[in-house]
């Protein structure tokens, strides 16, 4: 799945056109945004716009409350997602990793939540393992999926080994040395933090425990 | 007329968003319209009347977000 946003097209101009063709080309199932968006209002008419263009009810919906951390406005986020649930988008919200907030984000109608584990391209990672742990234990059966503040691949694999299913990347892959690898790589930490999640991992213990049995150990004294 | 399109000042003898858009050599399917903000389909463009001081945003798709 890709993300993609909508922008200010320059008259006669044809950057949205060619931008367009090479994401249609992909033929992968794309997710409008409203990257940006400082009110409800702005983020709902840019919603109804995307959905004209890409021809999706699907819309990862930000509404930013913050400059400097760009952090979501929860209160305007809300409203825009009840508004944009009641006209039949499937919202997906960028969100903080409060509790309170994403319950009432279930409630206007969002099946999937997109909490931030660090500000938006700060490339920090999960900055409170405590919150998203408690997240995926409060709503076990709903889609979440991390959104914002991943740097690194082991990032990724933290968040996923936690139970979340799936991350949303651009700046980590976008600004790295070699996108296409960075990609690869985090395509594979996704892969390995899954696959661990659901083998069951141990839990942390103050004390060791001696990992080859002690029956059969030889005695020389 | 005056309008603000995509926030810049324009004078213009169109009346409606779709003479507006062919005026400004706006095309393509890629396109999304809204005047005052609010959404109008390319459906309603033709007949969409504009009025002195309308804002027009005209969009396209970009990376990221």
């Amino acid at each position: 799945m890709v993300t993609v946003s909508l922008r200010r097209e320059m008259a006669g101009g044809k950057a949205g056109e060619k931008f367009w063709s090479l994401i249609r080309s992909l033929g992968t199932r794309i997710l409008p945004n409203t990257a940006g968006c400082h009110s409800a209002k702005e983020a709902v008419t840019t919603a109804k716009m995307a959905r004209e263009v890409f021809g999706t009810n699907w819309i990862k919906l930000e509404v930013i409350g913050n400059h400097d951390t760009l952090q979501p406005d929860v209160f305007g986020l809300v409203e825009a997602a009840r508004i944009l649930c009641e006209d039949g988008f499937d919202v997906f919200p960028y969100t903080t990793d409060d509790l309170v907030v994403a319950g009432r984000l279930l409630e206007v109608g969002c099946k999937v939540l997109m909490p931030w584990c660090a500000p938006i391209g700060s490339a920090l990672g999960p900055v409170n393992i405590m919150a998203l742990r408690s997240m995926r234990g409060h709503f076990p059966g709903v889609p979440l999926i991390v959104d914002a503040g991943l740097g690194r691949p082991s990032h990724a694999a933290t968040v996923m080994e936690l139970g979340f299913d799936a991350v949303l990347l651009n700046t980590a892959v976008a600004k790295a040395g070699d996108p296409v690898g960075m990609a690869r790589a985090f395509g594979k930490a996704v892969e390995a933090g899954r696959e661990a999640f659901i083998s069951g991992m141990l839990e942390p213990r103050d004390v060791a425990v001696p990992s080859t049995p002690t029956i059969g150990r030889a005695v020389f004294s | 007329m005056k309008l603000m399109v995509n926030g810049e000042a324009h004078e213009v003898a169109a009346t409606t968003l779709g003479e507006l858009l062919a005026a400004l050599d706006y095309e393509g399917d890629w396109l999304a319209t809204a005047v005052n903000s609010d959404l109008v389909h390319k459906a309603n463009r033709a007949e969409f009347q504009l009025s002195a001081g309308d804002r027009i945003e005209i969009l396209s798709p970009m990376q990221g977000g």
